[in-house]
């Protein structure tokens, strides 16, 4: 368990896009990214690319998976089965961003979390999310 | 958005590479513009900062999500050349296999076009056309300029 608090340095996009865990809970996890100029997706609002918003939940949510205690996948990989995002609102320039997941629901193959992603006010999401992942997914790339 | 109206006023208006070199993410990511005629292939080359686990050199799977976001939009503004950036409403993506250390490539079909909204699929793939690596439907909001 101690490892996921540097887990996010040795993922290669969490790092190039300077993504740092923030808390986790028993089946949930904060993330944050700072704001940066190569982030941003519309050069005229300064305002961060919908991608990015995609990267945090996609990686807040896998984490949250990860954070379970008592943890069925525990030592298992786990594959993304789908991701679904709602825009709520535009990102506002120069202001980090963070995501919050919970895995609410976890089967024996499966496991079910959603995800918002804000500012500063947890009320007031930019983004949600709901994914599902596959466990116990093979290590080896397939051939 | 500004690069837009300039493209139109040099008749590039379907000059997508032009405009994705003038997206700080997209070009963080190195998407390029692939046109042939009527038809544009979104490219994203390998690069070390896109991978999501180091064990299988996978993308990312926000960059898979990004890239077939950019790809939606890429091909909206192909169509269509409105002078705002759609924005995204919401994205469904289905992960199909995993991302290689390779090159990726992406194309979008626009299945409705209303007033307001357009509805676009997309997929990826890397070596073979017929095995995607991902697919997402998006739903986009057109903004008049």
């Amino acid at each position: 368990m101690s490892d996921l608090d540097d887990h996010l340095a040795h993922i290669p996009h969490a790092a190039a896009i300077g993504m740092t865990l923030v808390s986790r809970g028993k089946h949930s996890c904060v993330v944050r990214v700072p704001y940066a100029a190569h982030l941003v997706g519309d050069p005229d609002t300064g305002v961060i690319h919908g991608g990015v918003i995609t990267a945090l939940l996609d990686n807040a949510s896998g984490m949250a998976v990860r954070s379970e205690p008592d943890d069925a996948s525990e030592g298992r990989s786990m594959a993304t089965l789908d991701l679904r995002i709602d825009y709520m609102r535009p990102a506002q320039p120069r202001e980090d961003l963070i995501a919050e997941a919970t895995c609410y629901r976890m089967t024996s193959n499966v496991a079910f979390v959603r995800a918002i992603a804000y500012h500063d006010d947890r009320t007031d999401p930019i983004a949600s999310s709901v994914a599902t992942f596959m466990l116990g997914t093979p290590t080896e790339p397939r051939t | 958005m500004r690069i837009l109206a300039e493209l139109r006023e040099q008749g590039r208006a379907q000059d997508m590479q032009a405009l994705v070199e003038h997206l700080p993410y997209a070009r963080f990511l190195g998407i390029t513009v692939d046109r042939k005629g009527n038809e544009i292939t979104t490219i994203l080359p390998f690069s070390d900062h896109l991978v999501g686990n180091t064990q299988l050199r996978a993308l990312h799977g926000g960059v898979i999500g990004a890239f077939l976001e950019i790809t939606s939009i890429v091909q909206l503004l192909f169509d269509t050349s409105c002078e705002r950036l759609p924005k995204t409403i919401d994205i469904s993506i289905d992960y199909l296999r995993s991302g290689k250390a390779v090159e990726t490539y992406g194309r979008a079909i626009v299945t409705r076009h209303g007033r307001r909204v357009a509805n676009v699929r997309t997929e990826i793939w890397q070596e073979s056309r017929a095995a995607p690596v991902a697919a997402s439907h998006g739903h986009f909001l057109l903004t008049p300029a």
